[in-house]
């Protein structure tokens, strides 16, 4: 178990290297059972009386206590931490890229990347000189609370640093999972669906932002923005949506303005 | 979805219960998953075997109490019962329901020994 924050240890690697010991599993198969009714045990007869112990926990209790604890650091620290999620493909890691190239001779910042496997996305983050950790959450399909804890006893970070931390690429899983963060920013891609929101409600109600990217592409696809509008906005009225394009740029401005606005709020 | 690292918490946290309570064996577990919650209750009967093969919770029974779903509708105030997350308010038909209830998965208590 891993002694700072009490996780069990996964298999998720962070910056290259196991945070703890992984735990020991076999193949698993699973089938629908072929009844509806409970399984029952039957336990040996012995004398030993039994007592009910009240419990009361919820099952999310642990991630939500870890994120909690990541959320007092980054308010300590005066740091904007936000969560980029989306669905693979959306171009989260070329907006955070050009959103680097924007911002890094203004302020300190700094990445934490979550991927199945590869170095890929950390590597094109450093590139632009600004400091990232990779997270390989090998068959996980989220990030979590604990992940983002160890990830940042690794980094580096000066008080009112800006933290972005980019996601799975996955519209389902990260939804529920607390990382500490101030903001869940999701990336559409107008390459996608504009029914999007309304198929995967969870993230969009969980985002507060909404950030309609590849805009540049809009000539040639017959994608309805109003559309995606006004789906994102039925999951969730009070959603803010910026439309850009991180390769042409325009709305970039619009983003990092927004940015800025969050970093005041923090400090009031 | 994640049946199987939620099976891992209840276990964890039969674990911590033991610590403090100082029990030695736990004859039987009860969930209360909501029904707007995101567990599929065959899949965690599943994975909590799974899970608790070789622990003080081997062969304990697991009882799920399904908790019902109630949210409040923000166009009309009307109180709604909700059978999934995202549906229209049967007075007023607007899309914007308040889940007030049902959307969690916790341990209740343990039949301890």
């Amino acid at each position: 178990m891993c002694t700072t924050c009490g996780c069990g240890g996964h298999d998720a690697l962070i910056g290259g290297k196991r945070p703890s010991k992984a735990k020991a599993s076999g193949p698993l198969s699973f089938r629908a059972p072929q009844n509806a009714t409970p399984q029952h045990h039957h336990a040996p007869a012995d004398t030993v009386q039994s007592r009910i112990v009240q419990v009361e926990r919820d099952l999310l209790a642990k991630n939500d206590s870890l994120a909690t604890h990541n959320r007092v650091f980054f308010a300590a620290n005066n740091m904007l931490a936000l969560n980029l999620v989306s669905s693979p493909g959306s171009g989260k890691t070329t907006l955070l890229v050009r959103t680097l190239e924007m911002l890094k001779n203004k302020q300190s910042i700094a990445v934490i990347e979550g991927d199945q496997q590869t170095e890929n996305d950390a590597e094109r983050i450093r590139a632009t000189g600004i400091p990232a950790i990779q997270i390989n959450t090998g068959k996980g399909c989220h990030l979590d609370a604990s992940m983002i804890g160890h990830a940042l006893d690794q980094l580096t970070l000066d008080k009112g640093s800006l933290l972005f931390i980019e996601n799975v690429g996955n519209l389902v899983c990260p939804a529920a999972f607390d990382l500490g963060e101030a903001a869940k920013v999701v990336v559409l891609s107008v390459t996608e669906g504009e029914d999007k929101p309304l198929k995967y409600p969870d993230m969009f109600s969980a985002a507060r932002l909404m950030l309609l990217n590849k805009c540049d592409l809009l000539p040639y696809l017959t994608f309805d923005v109003e559309l995606a509008i006004a789906n994102a906005r039925r999951v969730n009225p009070n959603i803010e949506i910026i439309q850009l394009s991180a390769t042409s740029g325009v709305g970039m401005e619009e983003w990092l303005n927004w940015i800025g606005r969050e970093q005041v709020h923090l400090k009031i | 979805m994640h049946e199987m690292s939620l099976a891992e918490s209840v276990l964890q946290i039969i674990q911590d219960s033991a610590a403090a309570e100082n029990f030695q064996r736990v004859r039987s577990v009860t969930l209360e998953i909501g029904k707007l919650s995101s567990v599929e209750p065959d899949a965690m009967r599943f994975c909590f075997d799974a899970v608790t093969r070789g622990s003080i919770a081997e062969d304990a029974t697991l009882e799920i109490i399904e908790t019902p779903g109630a949210g409040v509708c923000l166009g009309c105030g009307e109180k709604v019962e909700m059978q999934e997350k995202y549906g229209l308010c049967p007075h007023c038909g607007s899309a914007q329901l308040k889940v007030v209830s049902g959307d969690l998965m916790r341990v209740k208590d343990l039949a301890v020994e």
